[in-house]
């Protein structure tokens, strides 16, 4: 047993009766670099750790249970101490709700996850501020036009956490991942574009900085010249990192927890055609390939493959214990928390869309006249997923003849969600692992809306 | 740099500055004066030429209503310190949860490991007098029964919900908090302050023939819990529930350049992305903002006076003194339309030999601070607001907007409408769906034609290189004679 999870089930060990309590506790340490001009701009190393604790304090047969919850900064005994009274005394104040349960296992298979590559300790630091210059310093060189790079980062995290419940749950796993990202901005004249490029990986040897530094000089460097688009309806392209950034948005959707409180343009549509028929949406944290990979979910239950989309129709939403007892549903092992200071709430982790065969090339190809976009703003002010609504600020290029033309800015994009989904007319087989909770793919969507002049 | 030179100051001369003996900062203070001075010299024995601590307690509760359930109290603390190092160019930074002595010296070496080898002197810091900073409350929201709060909650959700048949879903926030800080640095700085932060927040959901819609509002104050003696919880979600059910029969927006008349208060993020992060002297000093290089020029309409303030009491971006220890101040950024400052932290300032203008903010303790926006608001106009629309002859009225984004870089800019409307021959008609609107920050600020006298502030939170702060907003109803509005229509 990790020292984490000792911890975790001697804090539990302290239920009273009549009482279900479950403590999670993390710790991690992380190293952050950034350059700039030639020297190291910002050295940042750092441990932290600390707590969350959720007490259920069990009413009379029949009236539900009543949910406290408190969170500390730290793994000191005393501070755990107090937190744990915090949780109690909150729960004394909660509505008592019959679908308020800890999780129990379930007896799903656990998929083990290894996340963890000591090249993150290993690598001397010397290495690590290295990485960062020679990335900024490549971006400078690659190309004239790029006049600055405003940040050239490394970083890192190692991270533990651990489980346990009076419910039974004895759950702990390891991360390590290790990022480079630079941002280059290029400049003629006036005309000032930029660009962001990135590599992941568990360690400072699965990066690809080059790989970085081509994509921001390639992204900054194909806008210079941009101009608005004719507003009127197109074909748009997405890139695969804004697929990625779409389907995360779109994932608090397919949140039973949304759908059972309303507040998701999916609910009451399972069994339905919800998306074009080539469309296959799964959730699958149990692939070690994706960079959320993970082995168990945030009530500690194994991650498992849930397939949320299959062949357009609407199959499934994923779900927590608590929203899945609200659903009269089981928990698709799908919580999630934003860390020791947040409680578990059902969401995706790793989305993935079914690939297909084309390349972009290929793709830019069949789709003849359109707009390609490599970048969008403006998600969480013009994303609605309750409605549907969905407006964004966009960059790329003009599509003609099947190939990429001259640069955009300064346009909108706008549909709605479900139209977009119906209208999905190319799934590219370039799929792309990425930060965050899906990987991406180029994309074509017929019928959307560009505003520009 | 707060009011008056502090009288201590690094000195280096081969151990034998003179240490002043200071009394304790206050019976609340995190670290003893001591103990900050031993950790200020750890943290530049190996050179450098400015160390800080930043020592932080906070605490924070919250509740929500959701669905009729209060499903969640929840209880937060955080204590820890941040430790600084600037060398040269290069800035060493480490943190710790561990406020004793030996956990302040660990983070004060690992900060220190940037330095140059070769400082080799023994240093000796300081402190200046105290500049500690009563929290600004009246009812510290820790002292109020959790009872009460849930009170609100449930006056909110029946609010909300009598608004309309049509609205389905309600869910209420509560949520407070108290930090407290403590900042001392090399040059002899010691301040606190303590900031209690109180917020309240409605959504609501309304079905209707053409699908579901959402309302918003939110009431947020660096007050105490004495805010809802003035604040009528009921008012809020009466405007959240009139929000959703506005949409319910709102149309798509159009798509194409528009005039557009944006509401007194509705958010004023306007400002907030189409030049206040660009004002950010990080961005400038990096030639990252196409604001770069110009303080004198016109980049704005005449009627454009911009101010930042972290002065203005009870606003969301208020405090006493920012996250290095400096006063906020009330900084003209533009005047009449030409740009007459930015906005600067210790770190930017330093390298160009001129003072803070009170604008270094962090999230918390594990963040280096760095410039941030404070309160940012568009000095009232002379017109009438009605006025300005009645002689709109077609646009869109914006009466609120949620979020928005911006590349400093190109200056190019989003902002979503959550609540808009048709103008059609000077007259306020048909909502609108939700959508972004887009824009180059120096372009759309020319446009500005007309600014009335309705002036409101609204709170909002600010994200920037992954650290979120709470900033204010504010202008009067003005009008700008083309944006792209990012409908369907």
């Amino acid at each position: 047993m990790s020292d984490l999870l000792a911890l975790a089930t001697s804090v539990v060990e302290k239920a009273q009766a009549g009482e279900g309590m479950e403590v999670y506790v993390v710790r991690g340490s992380e190293t952050e670099v950034r350059a700039y001009e030639g020297s190291l701009e910002s050295l940042t190393s750092a441990d932290s750790s600390g707590v969350g604790i959720r007490v259920v304090l069990e009413g009379a047969e029949g009236e539900g249970s009543r949910l406290g919850f408190a969170w500390a900064g730290s793994l000191d005994p005393a501070v755990i101490e107090a937190a744990l009274a915090d949780a109690r005394d909150n729960a004394r104040y909660a509505t008592p709700d019959p679908d308020v349960v800890l999780a129990r296992p379930d007896g799903a298979s656990v998929v083990e996850q290894d996340l963890w590559d000591d090249g993150v300790t290993a690598t001397p630091m010397e290495d690590k501020i290295a990485l960062a210059l020679e990335l900024e310093r490549a971006t400078r060189a690659a190309d004239d036009r790029v006049r600055q790079v405003s940040s050239a980062d490394y970083s890192d995290e190692r991270a533990e956490m651990a489980l346990a419940s009076t419910t039974g749950i004895r759950s702990s796993a390891r991360r390590t991942t290790a990022f480079v990202s630079v941002d280059a901005i290029a400049g003629v004249g006036a005309d000032t574009q930029t660009g962001t490029g990135f590599s992941v990986g568990r360690a400072p040897a699965d990066l690809d900085p080059d790989e970085a530094m081509g994509e921001a000089v390639q992204r900054s460097t194909r806008l210079l010249g941009a101009q608005k688009a004719q507003s009127g309806r197109y074909t748009v392209v997405f890139d695969p990192r804004v697929v990625s950034t779409l389907l995360s948005v779109m994932a608090s959707a397919l949140s039973g927890e949304a759908v059972v409180k309303g507040r998701s343009f999916f609910a009451g549509r399972i069994g339905e055609s919800v998306a074009n028929a080539a469309v296959t949406l799964v959730d699958d944290p149990t692939d070690s390939r994706a960079f959320s990979a993970s082995t168990y979910d945030a009530e500690g239950l194994a991650c498992r493959r849930n397939v949320l989309i299959s062949d357009g129709m609407l199959r499934m939403f994923v779900f927590d214990t608590v929203s899945a007892r609200r659903a009269q549903m089981q928990s698709t092992g799908s919580a999630v928390r934003g860390g020791f200071a947040g409680t578990p709430s059902a969401g995706c982790r790793a989305l993935v869309l079914q690939p297909g065969t084309k390349g972009a090339d290929d793709i830019l190809a069949s789709v003849g006249d359109g707009l390609y976009v490599q970048s969008v703003t403006g998600i969480h002010s013009g994303v609605n997923t309750v409605s549907g609504d969905f407006s964004v600020g966009a960059e790329g290029l003009m599509i003609r003849g099947g190939a990429l033309a001259e640069p955009v800015r300064e346009v909108t994009v706008a549909s709605t969600l479900q139209r977009m989904l119906q209208s999905i007319v190319e799934i590219g087989g370039d799929l792309r692992w990425l930060p965050g909770s899906a990987a991406g793919q180029t994309l074509a969507i017929a019928d959307m809306q560009l505003s520009g002049e | 740099m707060w009011g008056g030179c502090p009288t201590g100051g690094v000195s280096s001369e081969e151990g034998t500055g003179t240490t002043i003996t200071i009394p304790p900062v206050t019976d609340t203070s995190l670290i003893p004066n001591d103990v900050v001075e031993r950790v200020l010299a750890a943290a530049l024995a190996k050179g450098g030429e400015m160390a800080e601590v930043f020592a932080e307690d906070s605490t924070s509760s919250g509740a929500m209503m959701d669905d009729h359930r209060v499903e969640e109290l929840s209880s937060g603390r955080s204590r820890g310190a941040g430790i600084r190092v600037v060398d040269g160019e290069t800035t060493g930074f480490a943190h710790t949860a561990d406020l004793s002595e030996a956990g302040l010296f660990a983070a004060a070496a690992a900060a220190a490991a940037v330095a140059r080898e070769g400082g080799g002197k023994v240093r000796t810091v300081a402190l200046g007098p105290t500049r500690a900073h009563a929290a600004r409350a009246q009812v510290l929201p820790g002292s109020v029964e959790k009872a009460a709060k849930l009170e609100l909650l449930t006056r909110a959700d029946g609010a909300a919900r009598a608004a309309g048949d049509a609205i389905v879903q309600v869910q209420v926030g509560y949520g407070d908090s108290r930090r407290r800080i403590l900042i001392a640095n090399s040059e002899g700085l010691l301040a606190e302050d303590d900031q209690v932060r109180t917020r309240f927040n409605v959504m609501c959901v309304a079905n209707g023939d053409t699908g579901m819609q959402t309302g918003y509002e939110s009431l947020a104050r660096t007050e105490g819990y004495e805010i809802f003696a003035r604040h009528n919880v009921e008012d809020l979600a009466g405007i959240a529930a009139g929000r959703a059910l506005a949409k319910l029969s709102a149309r798509p927006a159009p798509s194409g350049e528009v005039p557009i008349v944006l509401a007194g208060g509705s958010g004023g993020i306007l400002f907030h992305e189409a030049c206040g992060h660009g004002l950010e002297a990080d961005h400038i000093v990096k030639d990252a903002s196409v604001y770069t290089g110009q303080v004198g020029e016109l980049v704005a309409s005449p009627l454009v006076t911009l101010v930042d303030d972290g002065t203005v009491a009870g606003e969301w971006g208020n405090f006493a003194v920012d996250d290095e220890g400096h006063a906020p101040a009330r900084n003209v950024l533009i005047e009449n339309g030409i740009l007459t400052d930015y906005m600067w932290d210790w770190l930017r300032a330093h390298r160009e030999g001129r003072a803070s203008s009170g604008n270094g903010r962090r999230q918390s303790y594990q963040h280096l601070p760095m410039v941030r926006m404070t309160n940012t608001y568009l000095l009232a106009g002379t017109e009438n607001a009605d006025e300005i629309v009645a002689q709109t002859p077609s646009g869109v009225y914006v009466k609120k907007l949620g979020g928005g984004q911006v590349n400093t870089a190109t200056g190019d800019f989003v902002f979503g409408t959550t609540e808009a409307y048709l103008i059609e021959n000077g007259h306020v008609t048909e909502p609108l769906r939700d959508a972004n609107l887009i824009g180059n920050g120096p372009e759309v600020l020319r446009r500005i034609d007309a600014v009335a006298d309705d002036f409101d502030m609204t709170p909002g939170t600010c994200g920037k290189d992954g650290q979120s702060v709470p900033v204010g907003c504010g202008q009067a109803t003005l009008r700008i004679t083309g944006v792209t509005l990012g409908g369907t229509a």
